[in-house]
């Protein structure tokens, strides 16, 4: 790690695996992962939301295990996968359900916290196909959101868990009620 | 086909959940520098010299401004002309802005901020409300006079309950922290970007500070990731600061605040004292109440002169009461400035009414959801202020939808057994159950004293294509506008929703339309929108009505279908979406509306050709309202939203720990545009105040508080009047783990005046439930709280006392009963 280094511009050069494509990047080496994300590599759709590791809103996959972007150094992700909320889609361009599940239930208010959400929620159910409301509870209990009051969210997630087991292909009645 | 009433998601969200949404702090702008803020460490002193040499050689700074650099006013316009952009002379309250630097990078910035030296002179400084009322520091007093309640209270035959209730500070704790981008233009004027509630507000003081006419100062809200009030008079501040750096420098500015400095130096919900005195009639009618209700204002007067009016417009609750006296004072400290926040005055004098209303219940010996019926306000009441309530009163079906949902009377019995058990188990289980009430009512908009403030407007433009651009001088701010205005839109133009598009709030669109606060957004945008639809609608009329549209639509469908079929059309084009049903964006199938879009687009086809305009203005005016500043009494607001609140705790009495095991809240809107956005409301809402009921305040420094700062690591003395816990870590608010059941019921008395006969929904929630569960706490425990938040700490030390005040009274008991035989 960090063999690159150059003296000179204090930037260090490290590969690894971002949203299942190889990434290269320089960077200083002082850098948090959630910095180089967004500000070296353009994807914002990561958020700060306290900087301190408080607030779960930075969260992203590192080796597919939630990790807070704001608490680890770019440099510890080479040679490592990272999944960021960009990354979700699933192969065919469609949106993973858990965005799909957030989106109908309007589990996404003001937004902010989704992503960190999202990717928290979408180590959950790669883990446990079945959760109980409990076991979701526990999984994002270090997310922060004030929009929602978590009901919504916790909805969401049941809703894809249940579509991602092939149970529950359609939106239930209540959510499209008004686009019938 | 309808869209009004129904569960309709978020056209927004799409954006959201894949990370596309671009908040204020994603946006970046060529040859953008960065700004960072010298605050005072002071609550209260003279700037004796600020040096700003060695900061100026720092390299990539490009500007330090202090308040003489200012070529506007150094004002940040609110209610009161008293609030600096940048101190001035005198530094009056902690975090108080000095100056300000920008610099290519954040880091550089805030490197010659620190570089920045201040020589202060410390003044003495006011740190308390009673402190600040001792000495007369009064931004604002109300009066509220009705009836004689002195006659009252000196009657023997009424029962009298009097206490003096505390309420602490909230964090609004939105997700994102306030930030903006201002971006000098080419010709002269200034666009600043931002996370904000209100571009009018920000928009006066950017042109303040900087001097300009309004009309070159442009402000455009970007997503913004939570606001509760917290961005409603604040952003003026940083949009300010980045202004004045953006035109010093002439290039663009961005300023996003640290989570800590967010929490030390933006708004908050004021801390409030009330002394409350309550007298009802041994059968259960409420007769008169007496208060004084005082609110922490901070250093500056921002919003609470007007948060102080919404309290004690308020003051004795949803409740018929005929005699009154409220004197409301918002008391000068030297302290961080409070101002908007959900509920706006109201939660600390609900808290106080509704804690009146069990204690009084108690006395006369009823149970206290009677009590609250007994007195509930009805159409053709009158309210506090003497406001005859005429029409959309839904108060007392709140009540019946939440004792009918919870099975009140059987829960009521049910737990009273299940406690009775527990006490005998052995050894003894030390949870115990309890149910508490809590109810509120909320004038909807800012009422007589909003002024110009009240109207609204709005733009809607139909291109040829049949869609439609409707712009609004509100915001979303995650409460679900975007998503309820394009319901009203869509309705009352009678298009299929996905032809409407929401446009980001921008001032050089709309008039202003006041600020999105007041849980006025739904009523005063929608009903701006209705008006320019309907004219628009009147135009159509004129060449549409009785016109024959099929042969348009055939015509159309069969060039659209050739087109698809030569795969001329981009998949994802209009009438791709149209002609293919399978287009499923998010699963959401839009081909059931394709007849409806095919009419829609046929008649926008004909009405081009006939050179119809397809545009125009909105404005909504408010019903007249009535204010006498003698008395305090009138027809204060043009209609209010009603809520009701049941709240299960369990409270272990071993550890003080109260866990919420469920909820259910009624609310009455209207109509709810969106049922499920309006279950978003209430479920975020009722979380908030369960924060604000259990776990969230903040601890100030004082004398002799020693902490650690995590910046400098170094130990010392924080100065007295400096936030304490400014970090999520020690500021709790409600996590995942912290969530009961909520049960929301929604009820539907429409309001003539609203859109489809909405009221508002923003602020009910969260303003009644502190106080049922300080209620569940007692009807749990027998403690009485006076004070939010109950923290285990609180509730422990209180059980304790309960204790020893029970062993000291049980002699003297069991005297009683031994003479009694």
């Amino acid at each position: 790690m960090a063999k690159k280094l150059k003296r000179k511009t204090q930037k260090v050069h490290i590969a690894f695996t971002l949203n299942g494509e190889p990434c290269e990047v320089a960077f200083a080496p002082h850098k948090t992962l959630l910095e180089v994300l967004r500000e070296d590599l353009n994807l914002t759709g990561t958020k700060h939301g306290c900087e301190l590791g408080e607030c779960g809103t930075c969260a992203v996959l590192v080796d597919r295990k939630p990790v807070l972007s704001c608490l680890v150094l770019g440099l510890t992700v080479e040679g490592r996968e990272v999944t960021t909320v960009e990354g979700m889609q699933l192969a065919d361009g469609s949106l993973h359900p858990l965005q799909t599940a957030f989106a109908d239930l309007g589990a996404a208010q003001c937004g902010y916290c989704t992503p960190g959400f999202l990717l928290t929620a979408k180590e959950l159910l790669e883990k446990n196909s079945k959760p109980t409301r409990d076991d979701i509870k526990e999984a994002l209990s270090g997310n922060l959101c004030r929009c929602t009051g978590y009901i919504k969210i916790y909805e969401a997630v049941e809703l894809a868990a249940a579509r991602m087991r092939g149970e529950a292909a359609e939106v239930p009645e209540e959510v499209v009620l008004g686009l019938k | 086909m309808r869209t009004v009433g129904e569960r309709i998601a978020r056209p927004d969200s799409l954006d959201k959940v894949q990370g596309t949404a671009q908040y204020v702090d994603d946006l970046s702008f060529g040859a953008m520098l960065h700004a960072a803020v010298v605050r005072s460490p002071l609550a209260h002193g003279r700037i004796k010299k600020i040096s700003t040499a060695a900061a100026r050689r720092i390299r990539g700074v490009h500007a330090i401004l202090t308040a003489q650099d200012i070529p506007g006013q150094n004002l940040i316009p609110m209610i009161q002309p008293d609030q600096p952009l940048l101190a001035a002379g005198e530094v009056r309250h902690i975090g108080e802005a000095v100056a300000l630097v920008a610099a290519e990078t954040k880091s550089a910035a805030e490197e010659a901020a620190r570089a920045i030296t201040v020589d202060y002179e410390a003044l003495p400084a006011i740190l308390t409300l009673e402190e600040g009322f001792a000495k007369r520091e009064i931004v604002q007093h109300w009066k509220l006079r009705r009836g004689r309640p002195c006659d009252i209270f000196s009657r023997h035959d009424v029962v009298v309950v009097e206490n003096t209730y505390q309420t602490p500070y909230q964090e609004h704790a939105y997700i994102e922290t306030n930030g903006m981008i201002a971006v000098p233009e080419t010709d002269g004027g200034i666009t600043v970007y931002g996370s904000l509630q209100c571009p009018f507000y920000v928009q006066k003081a950017v042109a303040s500070v900087t001097g300009m006419k309004m009309n070159h100062c442009r402000v455009i809200q970007t997503v913004t990731g939570g606001g509760f009030g917290g961005k409603e008079d604040a952003p003026g501040l940083p949009a300010a600061m980045v202004a004045l750096l953006a035109q010093a420098t002439g290039r663009p500015v961005k300023y996003i605040l640290s989570r800590e400095e967010d929490m030390q130096v933006m708004s908050k919900r004021h801390p409030g004292k009330i002394v409350y005195r309550s007298a009802a009639s041994h059968d259960g009618i409420l007769l008169a109440v007496d208060v004084d209700y005082f609110l922490d204002a901070g250093a500056y007067a921002t919003l609470s002169p007007v948060v102080l009016w919404r309290g004690i417009n308020h003051a004795a609750g949803p409740y018929r009461c005929e005699h009154v006296r409220v004197d409301a004072y918002a008391i000068r400290t030297h302290k961080v400035p409070c101002g908007a926040f959900r509920g706006f005055g109201e939660p600390q004098i609900v808290f106080a009414h509704e804690r009146q209303m069990d204690l009084l219940a108690e006395r006369i010996g009823l149970d206290a959801l009677q009590f609250r019926e007994k007195n509930a306000l009805e159409t053709g009441d009158h309210t506090v202020t003497e406001h005859e309530l005429k029409e959309s009163v839904g108060f007392k079906d709140t009540i019946i939808e939440v004792r009918r949902a919870s099975n009140y009377d059987r829960l009521k019995l049910e737990i009273e057994k299940s406690n009775g058990a527990r006490i005998s188990e052995n050894p003894p289980n030390p949870k115990r159950r309890g149910l508490g009430w809590g109810c509120c009512y909320y004038g909807v908009g800012l009422g007589a004293r909003g002024g110009y403030l009240n109207p609204a407007g709005a733009s809607v433009v139909i291109s040829s294509d049949g869609s439609v651009n409707v712009a609004v001088g509100t915001t979303e701010i995650g409460q679900g506008m975007i998503t309820v205005l394009s319901q009203i839109a869509a309705d009352a133009l009678g298009c299929p929703l996905e032809f409407i598009r929401i446009m980001p709030p921008d001032t050089s669109r709309v008039p202003d339309s006041g600020p999105t606060v007041a849980s006025r957004t739904t009523l005063m945008s929608g009903n701006a929108i209705a008006d320019a639809c309907r004219q628009i609608k009147s135009r159509m009329a004129a060449v549409c009505a009785d016109y024959d549209f099929s042969k348009i639509i055939a015509e159309m469908k069969s060039q659209a279908v050739a087109a698809s079929a030569r795969g001329e059309t981009h998949p994802k084009s209009d009438f791709h979406r149209i002609v293919t049903s399978s287009y499923t964006p998010s699963n959401r199938a839009s081909g059931h509306w394709s007849e409806e879009a095919w009419l829609w687009k046929a008649t926008i086809q004909r009405c081009v050709q006939n050179m119809v305009q397809l545009s125009a203005h909105g404005w909504a005016v408010p019903p007249q309202t009535t204010y006498d500043g003698e008395t305090g009494l009138g027809d204060v607001y043009v209609t209010y939203s009603y809520s009701t609140n049941l709240v299960e705790v369990e409270v272990d009495i071993e550890t003080g720990e109260t866990t919420v095991l469920k909820v259910w809240t009624a609310h009455d809107v209207g109509k709810a545009i969106n049922p499920q956005t309006g279950e978003g409301q209430i479920e975020g809402g009722v979380v908030q105040g369960i924060g604000y009921g259990l776990l969230e305040e903040h601890v100030l420094a004082t004398d002799g508080s020693k902490a650690a700062t995590r910046k400098t690591g170094k130990g010392g003395p924080f100065p007295p009047g400096r936030i304490l816990n400014d970090q999520f870590s020690t500021y709790i608010i409600p996590t995942p783990m912290d969530i009961p059941e909520i049960h929301s019921l929604i009820v539907e008395h429409a309001f003539p005046y609203g859109p489809f006969g909405a009221k508002g929904l923003g602020e009910t929630p969260i303003i009644a439930v502190a106080p049922a569960l300080v209620n569940a706490i007692a009807n749990a425990t027998g403690i009485q709280l006076r004070e939010i938040p109950a923290t285990p700490e609180r509730v422990w030390q209180a059980l304790k006392q309960e204790a020893s005040r029970r062993t000291q009274q049980s002699p003297r008991r069991s005297r009683k009963a031994a003479s009694a035989i």
